[in-house]
């Protein structure tokens, strides 16, 4: 019984910090359409900051949201030099100038901080608690808190606020919404500065239980993009389901299959539901007019 | 006039002055500078660089100057053997250096029975010098050697029954393959074998599954990178207090500041690097291992790592087989570096012999227990 607990707690866990992620996807799919491949290389900007402020001796309280607006404002420099001039061109070409700028990132890192592997002490310390006969670290419950919370707040701003339902007119239809009076372009803007932050965040949160360096991201987006996949492309719901399910099968696996199989059933669980349910388990069909 | 129209008429007047006086030894490196493998490849590159400024500051090899050349293969085995023939046919190199890389070092190995040259490589696997290669030798003790070292240990503490947790990248692969196999030779029975991807960040199911193993009474990590600096913080986090081990691959103060406090009580195998000061006064490795720490921190204000060390004993044993050699005959090279015996380099103690290409046993590593932050031999 204790051993079905552990498992769920590091599934919870590993899954809080993929849910992260998938959230910031969703938000720039809302946007645009785009599927930003550069969006891990937030969740390593906000880790990397946050790690060389703390190691300057910045307190961490200071240090966190100054990594979040750091991660912000690349999100905002990405859109305005490569999405925003091209922003005519088809969806795919988007899509691969995100690649590329992922790939540019990922070398700049390289420069501005460095090769080697970071982290920092948990937020309320180290020492692991006691639930049951398992145990958790202090840090997992502020990345499990994280998750829902910008999972409560996109769930609320896009779907409540002016702001948010333009992000959503935008997307439906970029022509349609500037002709209601929608500023498109400040949609696109605002839609990357808050998925960068969304990701700087997963980052400074997730650092001191993951680790970071410079090239981790590939491997982070390609979780938080299973993620969403499996949650439904666009849904906030999905996103934050999809991560903890991602996690949850992980551990599962691991603890009573093998480890060796346990990226093996997350997959083959994401194309039996791709298969099945196309628009994953909590998007929206969706037709297309011709 | 600038300086660099100075430095121009001095260079064109040494050229007038004749260039035959001026006869070079040539020696060339293939490393990966940068890239996946940079780890590696950066410290060897600096060290190489140190070492030969170092030496022509002394006089170079019996009064002649030594010219390094370094080419950056980014561990791309084609990129390595390209410059590995470039080296060979129009640097024309005595001896090569180098491949960081296993796949980087097999690309470039058959070149060097071709033109009979020598070369040392500073990668890992075994099957470089496994069968022996007239031509190939290599510094870094092998993964198999790290298996038999930590089983030694686990022995003498009378335990026998170990659980792996492997990391499935190349390096924990290859040692989690060694270690199977040399495990009934060396007295420990496997009873549970558990693996892990490089960038997971939880890795606590495997770890009670370890624990939950019937008699289980040790637990060993190949792994390399931040893998196993999580097993260590998971370790920790479970509160269990088996015996616990991890690779060589590992051997840095990175890996303490990793794993923090979790790391105390963890042991692993080591080349001296680590424990320059805690070395016996009339411990051969010891004045090798100061000098080294002692240049690369003046030269580059850092520590140098096990890697750098590699290319520390590469250097010096080329230069020993020139010197002895007396002569700059590649294959007069091959036959002095082929009868090196005693060498203390940094990493261990080296004697070549035609039937063994890396020359070291199980005493050039050490076993290190991490206590408060630092590390302390264990005495065997």
């Amino acid at each position: 019984m204790s051993e079905l607990l552990q498992f769920l707690v590091s599934g919870l866990t590993v899954g809080a910090i993929y849910a992260a992620i998938a959230l910031g996807f969703t938000l720039i799919y809302n946007a645009s359409g785009v599927v930003n491949f550069a969006q891990g290389e937030f969740v390593v900007i906000g880790g990397m900051t946050a790690a060389a402020l703390i190691g300057a001796g910045v307190p961490v309280w200071i240090a966190a949201p100054l990594a979040v607006v750091a991660g912000m404002l690349v999100g905002v420099a990405l859109y305005r030099a490569a999405i925003r001039p091209a922003r005519e061109a088809p969806l795919v070409s988007l899509i691969i100038i995100t690649i590329g700028a992922s790939i540019f990132l990922r070398g700049a890192m390289q420069a501005v901080f460095d090769k080697q592997i970071h982290r920092y002490d948990g937020f309320s310390g180290d020492a692991p608690l006691r639930v049951g006969g398992a145990t958790i670290l202090p840090q997992s419950l502020w990345i499990i808190g994280g998750s829902i919370a910008v999972f409560a707040f996109l769930a609320w701003f896009l779907n409540r606020t002016r702001a948010g339902r333009g992000i959503k007119a935008t997307a439906s239809n970029r022509m349609a919404a500037a002709l209601v009076g929608i500023n498109t372009g400040r949609a696109m803007n605002l839609s990357f500065a808050l998925s960068a932050a969304i990701g700087a965040l997963a980052g400074v949160l997730a650092t001191p239980v993951t680790f970071t360096s410079y090239d981790v991201g590939v491997l982070m987006a390609l979780k938080g993009f299973s993620a969403t996949m499996l949650g439904g492309v666009g849904s906030p719901l999905g996103a934050l389901a999809g991560g903890l399910l991602i996690g949850l099968i992980e551990a599962m696996t691991a603890g009573y299959i093998s480890s060796d199989y346990k990226d093996a059933s997350a997959f083959v669980v994401i194309l039996l539901v791709l298969f099945l349910r196309p628009q994953g388990l909590f998007g929206a069909r969706i037709t297309e007019r011709v | 006039m600038t300086r660099q129209a100075v430095a121009a008429g001095i260079s064109a007047l040494a050229l007038l002055a004749g260039a035959p006086a001026l006869a070079e030894i040539r020696i060339g490196a293939s490393l990966a500078i940068t890239g996946p493998a940079a780890f590696l490849g950066d410290p060897e590159a600096k060290t190489l660089e140190m070492l030969v400024e170092e030496l022509n500051a002394s006089g170079g090899i019996n009064g002649e100057e030594v010219e390094l050349i370094v080419y950056d293969d980014g561990a791309d085995p084609n990129k390595a053997r390209t410059f590995a023939t470039r080296l060979i046919e129009e640097d024309e190199v005595v001896a090569v250096i180098g491949g960081s890389s296993t796949g980087a070092t097999m690309a470039m190995a058959p070149l060097f029975a071709d033109y009979e040259i020598p070369f040392i490589s500073l990668a890992g696997a075994v099957v470089i010098i496994d069968p022996v290669q007239e031509f190939v030798f290599k510094t870094p003790h092998t993964d198999r050697m790290a298996c038999e070292k930590i089983f030694a240990d686990i022995t003498s503490r009378g335990l026998s029954r170990v659980g792996l947790i492997s990391g499935t990248g190349g390096f924990g692969a290859s040692m989690r393959e060694q270690c199977l196999s040399v495990a009934e030779a060396s007295g420990v029975e496997i009873v549970a074998d558990e693996s892990y991807g490089g960038s997971d960040s939880d890795m606590t199911p495997q770890l009670t599954n370890i624990a939950a193993t019937d008699g289980i009474e040790a637990i060993v990590n190949p792994g390399f990178g931040q893998g196993p600096a999580v097993v260590t913080r998971n370790y920790a986090q479970l509160g269990l207090d088996l015996p616990f081990y991890q690779s060589h691959g590992v051997a840095s103060d990175e890996f303490i500041k990793l794993a923090g406090d979790s790391a105390n009580g963890v042991r692993l195998p080591a080349t001296p690097l680590l424990i320059p000061d805690q070395l016996a006064e009339d411990d051969v490795q010891r004045q090798p291992v100061q000098d080294y720490i002692a240049a690369y921190e003046e030269a580059y204000g850092e520590k140098p790592s096990t890697f750098g060390g590699y290319a520390y004993d590469a250097f010096h044993l080329l230069v020993d087989a020139i010197e002895r050699a007396g002569s700059t005959d590649p294959v007069e090279i091959r036959d002095a570096l082929e009868a090196t015996e005693g060498h203390a380099g940094v990493t261990g103690v080296y004697s070549f012999s035609p039937e063994d290409h890396m020359g070291l046993d199980l005493s050039a590593f050490r076993i290190l227990e991490i206590e408060d932050g630092g590390w302390t031999p264990v005495e065997q």
